[in-house]
């Protein structure tokens, strides 16, 4: 995974609330298109007009905005469907993180997942954001020190959980940090096997004549 | 003191990773074409095979044709995703449920039907429809592809517990008056992100009136209120659900695991983050008019004007989205024009969905030039619904009786409402272009839906008299 340290550069602002997955990428954009690629479909609906060509009042179409690596968005942003082809395409744009009151939670655990970080802050404080975007200014979100610095300077904290902002420095894989723990797993599923014998289907018992 | 969250959740810890982070065990995987082709093609590409193959459970469902007489190439683009979710499965010994099979279904129909859902599993799919399973007492949550292949390779996920919320529907809802209708009116009380963060214990005497399938029903849409996870303890009507059914436990060790059941249940002095009561004898038969699922009202409200909007935010959104749909602020929402109605959707497709619809179907035509689906959600549902002349119904009627699968709620397939077209629908999501580019979704129940196909417009089910 791309590791996530500082990042700066515009900051486009998209205030609209509830702006959910199937908008960030259509569906028929997941069955025919390759993860490196699906940046090109990002926010389609809002970014084309229905001939094709791109709509010039969209964020991320404005020369200032165009190739920004930081979104403010309104609030619950990536809610609905857990398609992980929604950070992929938002990747695809060049975008390295996400600022909003809040996010659908597995698209966040999804962000986490490939080197975006999605930084929460209060309602009044993205909003406050929002309005110092608008001339495409450069922003810095700094995860070493938890930090978005605005244009003019000026420092807004944020929390992350230590672990998720450990493995976005750190870039770690989490599959390879699971399998340390094979051991314990295994340990884990041959007492749980005992007590929950009917959640284990291979036990010839949890069945009745093996009839599965 | 503990809640119903804390119960499900505890016996799956294997580590603390400290900061409210567990290592948590997954003890069933449901996979489909869509993410779980994805998830099967990244282990072959990393050499990585399936940990506890027995645990996981594959079946086409979204990018299928539903089609009469369909096979797994009739979609040419969802070819290689049928045929890759059937070839991974047997690459890593996997139980596959292919088209024509009992199993082969949306995923969130076929586990519960099959037994392969239990109460005080934990239970996950590369899909955020995964909740519905927690109308069973199961610990269900969508996914990412990237966790879909941790799950797989190692059989256990890093999570954040959860905060603990409990939503209870008191009295009893009034006559027309569906699970579906009960949770619509939910998401548009307290928000698509009323549940963000947390995991939703749906209770209450309503609740524990239904059937199992409607609490799957209502479970379906925790996600619409931002929660990835809903459920409803077990009891009793769960118990003798699961009973019999293919992969259930069976004799002695389902009563066993009946007695272990028997304790999910939150305790009386449990504590909740976070608690909503809803009068469910007051809650009308509800629809959606905008393109959130928070935007529902009530079938004899009139629809809203932005001016009524809570913020400057959902103003800006709420006009937005009477453009989209192509609604007048103001004016009653029934009679609104329908051109395409869908019943079907891990929502609303179960037998006892199509037997509502079913009631309100016969004897009556569809209007007039409104094309009107019904997609069983499953290969048993549909033959099931077949062995009590449902299809008959519907086709006396003029509705289409198609194979099973996701269909119009996600239009993975190529079936798609056409853009500009309005679609009764019983699925969960009424999202700008869900249905297909420019379509336009009202979400309801299944009798509703049907009311709207022999009418031809949106209307109060509760005056058609089924």
């Amino acid at each position: 995974m791309t590791p996530f340290t500082t990042v700066t550069g515009a900051a486009a602002p998209l205030m609209q609330p509830n702006i959910d997955t199937d908008v960030i990428i259509p569906i028929h954009r997941l069955t025919g298109t390759a993860r490196e690629t699906m940046g090109q479909f990002a926010f389609e609906p809002l970014r084309y007009g229905a001939d094709g060509a791109e709509n010039p009042d969209f964020i991320l179409n404005r020369p200032a905005f165009r190739g920004a690596p930081i979104l403010i968005a309104g609030a619950n942003f990536g809610c609905g469907s857990s398609r992980e082809g929604a950070v992929w395409a938002l990747r695809g744009v060049g975008l390295r993180c996400v600022i909003a009151e809040g996010f659908g939670d597995i698209f966040q655990g999804n962000c986490y997942q490939n080197g975006m970080l999605p930084v929460t802050l209060s309602a009044r404080t993205v909003e406050e954001l929002a309005r110092q975007a608008v001339q495409g200014a450069p922003f810095t979100v700094d995860l070493i020190n938890r930090m978005v610095i605005s244009p003019g300077g000026t420092s807004y904290p944020f929390d992350i959980p230590p672990l998720r902002r450990e493995a976005l420095l750190e870039g770690l894989d989490e599959l390879a940090q699971t399998r340390k723990r094979l051991a314990e797993i295994t340990t884990w599923q041959e007492r749980d096997q005992e007590t929950r014998p009917w959640v284990w289907r291979h036990l010839p018992q949890a069945t009745k004549e093996g009839s599965t | 003191m503990a809640t119903l969250l804390d119960k499900l959740w505890d016996p799956h810890v294997i580590a603390d990773l400290g900061d409210g982070w567990w290592l948590l065990h997954v003890d069933r995987v449901l996979l489909h074409d869509l993410s779980g082709w994805r998830a099967m093609e990244e282990m072959r590409s990393r050499g990585l095979a399936a940990a506890a193959p027995k645990l996981a459970f594959a079946t086409p469902d979204h990018a299928v044709s539903t089609a009469p007489g369909r096979r797994g190439d009739s979609y040419g683009p969802g070819e290689k995703l049928w045929s890759g979710l059937r070839d991974g499965a047997a690459r890593n010994g996997i139980d596959f449920f292919d088209l024509g099979q009992i199993g082969q279904g949306i995923v969130h129909v076929m586990g519960p039907e099959m037994g392969i859902t239990l109460p005080g599993t934990t239970l996950v799919c590369g899909d955020s429809h995964t909740c519905t399973n927690g109308g069973l007492g199961a610990l269900a949550f969508g996914i990412g592809s990237t966790e879909l292949v941790h799950v797989l390779a190692t059989q256990v996920l890093r999570q954040r517990k959860p905060r603990a919320m409990r939503v209870r529907f008191e009295g009893r809802p009034g006559p027309g008056v569906s699970p579906k209708d009960l949770v619509l009116h939910l998401v548009g009380r307290i928000g698509a992100d009323g549940g963000t963060g947390h995991a939703v214990e749906f209770a209450g005497e309503a609740i524990r009136a239904l059937p199992v399938e409607g609490r799957m029903t209502i479970c379906n849409m925790a996600i619409e209120l931002g929660a990835k996870m809903g459920f409803v303890a077990p009891d009793e009507t769960t118990f003798a659900y699961i009973a019999g059914r293919p992969y259930a436990p069976q004799g002695e060790m389902f009563e066993r695991a009946v007695a272990a059941w028997r304790d999910l249940v939150s305790d009386e002095d449990a504590v909740f983050d976070r608690e909503v009561v809803i009068d469910a004898s007051a809650v009308a038969p509800t629809v959606s008019w905008g393109t959130s699922p928070e935007h529902t009202i009530a079938i004899d409200a009139a629809i809203p004007a932005p001016e009524q909007a809570p913020d400057a935010d959902r103003r800006a959104a709420w006009g937005k989205a009477l453009d989209y749909m192509g609604l007048d602020a103001g004016r009653p929402i029934a009679g609104t024009p329908v051109d395409w109605v869908f019943i079907g959707s891990c929502t609303n497709s179960r037998i006892g969905d199509l037997r509502e619809a079913a009631a309100v179907a016969r004897g009556r035509k569809v209007a007039p030039g409104v094309r009107a689906w019904i997609v069983p959600g499953s290969e048993a549902v549909k033959r099931q619904a077949e062995a009590e002349g449902l299809d008959a119904v519907f086709l006396g009627a003029g509705f289409e009786w198609r194979e099973p699968g996701c269909s119009l709620c996600v239009a993975a397939n190529g079936e798609r409402v056409p853009e500009g077209a309005r679609c009764a629908s019983t699925s969960n999501r009424n999202f700008v272009g869900r249905q297909g580019p420019g379509a336009r979704t009202h979400l309801m129940g299944p009798a509703m839906a049907a009311a709207a196909a022999v009418t031809g417009t949106l209307t109060d089910v509760r005056r058609l008299g089924a």
